[in-house]
């Protein structure tokens, strides 16, 4: 390969429940969707593996319930991996499974390294601190102590997002879905850091708030070449966004390609079903 | 070395709600040198598309190669290239045009082809300027330059699209009926930009109705239907092959 991969998934795998002899072992198990009816356990992330390159936009589709939250959990740590291993190409990190790390330099990695947009807002707000109070604890997690230079960098990074400098004191509770949104993304970007996940972040906002966050996020990614991993349950959010596309369903992949590839020559059932209700 | 060279090209598709698998082109084999122009000529349906987006990995290639002497990489298989290696050839070294325009919403004519630009890391001043060029040489109007080309007509489409590819003066062009909606004017435009293109190096596959306009410009034609190559003759008119 001509360069190495920023983020290095193996095997990623996430149950919740602790299985069954009819479901312990991958090769023989017999799931309705990802669910093992002998004794209820969730196989939500079976075997996720991937890299994410620098400045790339990494899409991520599937139908509800197909584990790209709880994928996205993982990755940043919100949920313990049942098993798998993750690689940052980061010369303090290098060689390091970070699923394996002390909580401490997991916490590092959050806060230095990752930033995160959740499904929903109320997750990656404090939803009754100001705006700019939601992105300096952020600033001060990654180690800032300086008042006056968060406040200024907060307030760029609000401005960055559209967010008027007259509300920035005002707290995200009272602001539209969209808006929040906006916040969300600031904050996640305000230590800089060279991966950010993107959860659903334009789901159940009005298609012109939508657009509004997509070109955000777009525009983003080209004046600062952060990495990125976008989930979506929607093909066009995806087409809009990425460059590579990996399509999951009942928590494994089952395709993953270029974009236009996967739209125009989707290879497994699902996803040409998938790609023709687009149409 | 050939720039380009498919050998025992074959593209199926499989379509899983019906249940079938129907082979689009089958044992296709060309090759062409640097600075060639091939024509790729046969009836609707019988796969040329297929092959211009299979080497441009729009399709997935099924068998066969498709070898590509990459500035960047040296030889490689576009039908075994990594993801990333595609995307890499795609933003640098190799362009395609279609009828149809694909481009991100909520952008302007001006900021899309100066995107193709800055994408190859064009310093921003130069980017502005060639774009003019360009859209001043496709005689888009200048009222257009800042809107949306969502609600342009074909012709206008298809010429930002043409504007978009060449600006970055691809090494490999391929070119799917790139002059399918244009006025004899317009045409005349494609033409010089194409010939300038050759004469600076590009090489290009294009697949073209208009097989007078094809004829003049291509250095061979490949029938889709005897799977022939035909060399232009030295002379001018007609072929041998
Ligand atoms: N804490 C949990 N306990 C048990 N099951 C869970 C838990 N969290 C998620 N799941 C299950 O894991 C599976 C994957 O859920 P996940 O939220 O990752 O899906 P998703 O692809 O993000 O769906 P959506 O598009 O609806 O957001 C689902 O079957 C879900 O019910
Ligand atoms: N994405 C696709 N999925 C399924 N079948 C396809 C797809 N693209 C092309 N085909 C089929 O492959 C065959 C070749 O199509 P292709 O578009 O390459 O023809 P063409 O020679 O370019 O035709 P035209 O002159 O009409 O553009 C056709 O039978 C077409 O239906
Ligand atoms: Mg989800
Ligand atoms: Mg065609
Ligand atoms: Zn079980």
């Amino acid at each position: 390969m001509f360069e190495e991969a920023l983020l290095h998934v193996c095997n990623l795998n996430k149950q919740f429940g602790s299985g069954c002899s009819q479901c312990s072992n991958p090769s023989s198990r017999m799931l309705e969707k990802n669910y093992c009816p002998a004794c209820g356990t969730v196989y939500a992330c079976q075997d996720i593996s991937f890299d994410l390159f620098p400045g790339e936009i990494l899409g991520i589709v599937g139908e509800s319930g197909s584990g790209k939250s709880t994928m996205m959990q993982c990755m940043y740590f919100d949920e313990e991996v049942t098993s798998g291993e993750a690689f940052i190409n980061d010369t303090t990190l290098e060689g390091e499974n970070v699923f394996a790390l002390s909580s401490q330099k997991k916490r590092y990695i959050r806060n230095n390294k990752y930033g995160m947009v959740y499904q929903n807002p109320v997750h990656g707000l404090k939803m009754n601190f100001s705006s700019v109070g939601n992105i300096a604890e952020k600033l001060i997690a990654a180690g800032n102590r300086h008042v006056a230079d968060m406040e200024q960098t907060s307030r760029e990074l609000l401005e960055s997002v559209h967010i008027p400098l007259f509300r920035m004191k005002e707290e995200p509770q009272y602001f539209s879905g969209g808006m929040q949104q906006r916040v969300q993304i600031a904050k996640a970007l305000s230590n800089n850091p060279p991966v950010l996940f993107l959860d659903e972040v334009t789901t159940g906002l009005d298609l012109s708030v939508q657009a509004n966050v997509l070109d955000l996020i777009k525009n983003i990614q080209r004046e600062s070449g952060i990495s990125m991993i976008v989930v979506s349950h929607d093909l066009a959010v995806i087409r809009m966004l990425a460059d590579r596309t990996i399509v999951m369903l009942n928590g494994s992949i089952i395709e993953e390609g270029l974009t236009d590839q996967i739209l125009e020559d989707p290879q497994h059932a699902y996803t040409q079903q998938l790609v023709y209700s687009l149409l | 070395m050939a720039l380009l060279k498919m050998s025992d090209f074959g593209k199926r598709f499989t379509i899983h709600y019906l249940g079938k698998t129907m082979p689009a082109v089958e044992d296709i084999n060309f090759s062409l040198e640097a600075g060639e122009f091939i024509g790729i000529v046969g009836r609707s349906g019988s796969g040329k598309s297929t092959i211009l987006k299979s080497i441009y990995r729009t399709y997935l290639p099924d068998t066969g190669s498709i070898l590509y002497d990459s500035e960047r990489f040296g030889l490689i298989d576009l039908a075994q290239a990594a993801e990333r290696e595609v995307l890499y050839l795609r933003k640098y070294e190799i362009g395609y045009v279609s009828q149809f325009l694909n481009v991100m919403p909520r952008t302007t004519t001006r900021e899309l082809v100066e995107k193709a630009l800055l994408e190859m890391d064009e310093p921003h001043e130069t980017a502005c300027l060639k774009a003019e060029k360009a859209l001043e040489h496709f005689e888009l109007d200048p009222k257009l330059w800042d809107a949306y080309p969502n609600t342009f007509s074909g012709g206008e489409k298809l010429r930002l699209n043409i504007a978009m590819a060449t600006v970055k003066k691809p090494r490999l062009l391929l070119l799917d009926e790139p002059t399918a909606s244009l006025d004899q004017h317009s045409k005349e435009k494609v033409r010089e930009v194409i010939q300038a293109l050759k004469a600076s190096g590009t090489t290009l596959v294009g697949i073209f109705h208009d097989i007078e306009f094809m004829e003049e410009l291509c250095d061979s034609v490949f029938y889709m239907q005897t799977q022939e190559l035909a060399k232009k003759a030295q002379a001018g008119v007609g072929y041998e092959s």
